[in-house]
């Protein structure tokens, strides 16, 4: 489904992914750990089209296609879904409006009709129950007034509407506390499929109690430098990441 | 004694000067606008139009703005009135008023079927019956020389004078459309509106006009609110690309009376709106919002000075200006609170979002206090399109063109919400929805 081979890229003058390789099969769920610093959060803007970034080496391949040459909206579009670690606020456009532009924008670029308002509307009804989020939420300005917790629900929400075959998961336990984190987690699992594959960004174990992955990979200094199984979080978790140079945090 | 100063005037002003001349030479020599005509007329040829050493007029030098003096536009023919009908925006439910090329149209207008409460008396009828509103134009005129404002009255010549009688509540808008068609020409028109105490009315202005004539459009109006009474008034501006813009609003503000306003400025090359407020009964509300969605190389300016003459008002000003290009947007707001003006409340606001490199947003608020126990506040703030806001949207399937289009809009309607009319404030969007559809194209 994702092929990344030997990925370069730099912020400014500072290289930050340095020769990054992995492939990611259908229905897998794979786990990305790492110190601070590695390039984690990196690689999921970059692999969502943030034009921060330069890409400087190396490709991407998703579903086929040249990944590297759509911007942000085309990868979407294309079913590529980034849960931001710290969801932004955007006061004056209602979550609702949001949504039906984002999810008429993914319809018409997979060849699909624009769903009609009572359609959609039924669509959010039944979709917003199920994360427990409430029609007020939905009404008011995206993410504007949300707690921590609200926001990442909020896009575990956006998710589950724009169904999205590969979803990357940037530290969404940060600023969680455990029941939010259980309800975030149940989402993105009712969400695993044969069909999707997901990348689970995370500094720590605890969220892999939740969500768990087929395969785990370190990464350090803008690399993958081992992978195993779940185990690994175990381990890691007893060790930290002084072996790559770092106390666990 | 030095000898006489005769400042150099340019041949616009001079034309102007011939031009005032004649038209009073024309005009009846007595009356009640017959003084005040005369009076401006002399004010001009003293003063000119004003440069940017007039601090009112820095950003908008309006004297090598208008090179030109261009003759009075005449009473349009019927295939102009037809062609302008066109082009007037429809609100719905308002009840409507047309004027093309400064002259009421009364085809297009619905002046026999107005509602209970609401009277529309042409100038020219006005002075035909010696109407007793005659006596408001002019009555509040800034002390200071307003150089658009003198032209105006110099030139005054066609008008409306609209009443809203005691403690009726009007629910139809009242829509005054202005259009120009045809060859370059200048038009001036004057109105009057008085809400009598505790009455309620909407009163909207537009303004559109012809592509690619340079035209100059001058409107002024007194607007007169009564004790306990509201006016909600709109301004829709979208000349036409190369036309000058000029308006001045004067406003009295009485006892607990509520006036809340909404400009929207898309049109014209150059466009100046002065509003001179007086809030001269205790506990009266004032609304200012407005929002400038300018392109190319536009130049939008609004300038308010508010004064706060009795106890206890109000006032809050809020405009949003959305630059492309090289577009410029100028925004000065001058609150001034009077000795005895205690516990006045005022807040003034101006935000731009600059999308043009070479955009510009021009702010000066000013404050002057001569009160202690009053609560005045204002700010200031420009900046680009907000990239984390762009990739959230983008990272969602959303085009960037239409990310940026619903930024735009989410920018500009916390002014918009201000318009509590629905229907009126759903046309209003769909303007501007239009603007951000032109835009993108």
């Amino acid at each position: 489904m994702l092929e990344i081979k030997d990925l370069h890229a730099r912020i400014g003058d500072r290289e930050i992914l340095k020769g990054f390789s992995l492939t990611i099969n259908p229905g897998e769920v794979h786990a990305i750990m790492g110190p601070n610093g590695a390039g984690k959060s990196t690689l999921s803007s970059v692999l969502a089209g943030k034009e921060d970034y330069e890409v400087t080496g190396g490709s991407v391949t998703f579903l086929g296609k040249d990944l590297l040459a759509m911007d942000a909206a085309e990868r979407a579009c294309s079913g590529i879904f980034l849960a931001f670690q710290y969801p932004v606020e955007i006061p004056g456009v209602s979550n609702m409006t949001f949504l039906r532009t984002a999810l008429n924008s993914v319809r018409k670029y997979r060849g699909l009709e624009e769903l009609s308002t009572p359609d959609f509307l039924r669509l959010m009804k039944e979709k917003a129950a199920k994360l427990g989020m409430s029609q007020d939420m939905l009404r008011r300005g995206v993410n504007v007034g949300f707690s921590g917790g609200e926001k990442k629900r909020n896009d575990i929400l956006q998710m589950s509407v724009l169904e999205p075959s590969f979803c990357i998961l940037d530290e969404t336990d940060s600023g969680l506390d455990i029941d939010a984190l259980r309800i975030v987690s149940e989402g993105v699992n009712s969400l695993r499929s044969p069909e999707r594959s997901m990348l689970v960004i995370t500094h720590y174990q605890r969220l892999l109690d939740y969500i768990v992955p087929d395969v785990i990979h370190v990464m350090h200094q803008g690399k993958i430098v081992r992978t195993g199984g779940k185990e690994l979080a175990l381990e890691l978790e007893s060790t930290g990441y002084a072996a790559y140079g770092q106390d666990a945090a | 004694m030095s000898a006489d100063l005769h400042p150099i005037r340019t041949a616009a002003e001079q034309a102007l000067s011939s031009a005032i001349d004649a038209t009073l030479a024309a005009a009846p020599a007595s009356g009640p606008i017959a003084d005040l005509r005369r009076a401006a007329a002399k004010t001009f040829t003293e003063n000119g139009l004003p440069t940017r050493r007039v601090e009112e007029w820095h950003y908008t030098d309006l004297r090598a703005l208008m090179r030109e003096a261009l003759p009075i536009a005449g009473a349009p023919d019927a295939a102009a009135v037809a062609e302008a009908g066109k082009g007037v925006v429809a609100f719905p439910e308002a009840v409507r008023i047309v004027f093309v090329n400064g002259t009421l149209v009364e085809s297009l207008s619905d002046l026999a079927s107005l509602p209970a409460g609401l009277t529309v008396t042409s100038l020219e009828a006005a002075l035909a019956s010696g109407d007793p509103l005659l006596e408001r134009i002019g009555s509040l005129s800034p002390k200071s020389y307003d150089g658009a404002l003198a032209l105006n009255t110099a030139f005054l010549r066609a008008g409306l004078l609209i009443k809203v009688a005691a403690g009726a509540t009007v629910e139809k808008p009242l829509h005054v459309a202005h259009v120009f068609t045809g060859a370059a020409a200048a038009t001036y028109a004057r109105n009057v509106i008085v809400v009598e105490d505790g009455a309620k009315a909407t009163l909207i202005e537009s303004f559109a006009g012809v592509e690619g004539v340079a035209y100059q459009a001058n409107d002024a109006m007194e607007m007169v609110v009564g004790a306990g009474a509201t006016l909600e008034h709109v301004r829709l501006q979208e000349e036409g690309a190369k036309a000058l813009h000029l308006g001045t609003l004067m406003l009295d503000l009485g006892k607990e009376a509520t006036f809340n306003s909404f400009t929207l400025t898309a049109g014209a090359a150059t466009s100046r709106v002065s509003l001179y407020g007086k809030l001269t009964g205790e506990g009266a509300h004032l609304g200012i919002r407005g929002a400038n969605l300018l392109k190319a190389r536009q130049h939008g300016d609004m300038t308010l000075v508010i004064e706060h003459i009795e106890p206890g008002c109000d006032s809050r000003e809020l405009i949003k200006s959305v630059l492309a290009d090289e577009a410029r947007g100028v925004f000065q707001g001058k609150i001034v609170v009077r000795p005895e003006a205690q516990k006045t409340d005022g807040r003034m606001m101006s935000q731009a979002l600059l999308l043009g490199d070479n955009a510009e947003m021009d702010n000066k608020p000013e404050l002057e206090i001569f009160a202690d126990d009053v609560q005045c506040g204002h700010g200031a703030t420009a900046g680009a399109m907000d990239e984390n806001l762009m990739f959230y949207m983008m990272a969602r399937g959303i085009a960037k063109a239409e990310a940026e289009a619903l930024l735009i809009q989410a920018f500009v309607g916390e002014a918009v919400e201000f318009v509590t009319n629905e229907a009126v404030r759903e046309t209003l969007i769909a303007r501007m929805e239009a603007w951000l559809k032109a835009r993108a194209a």
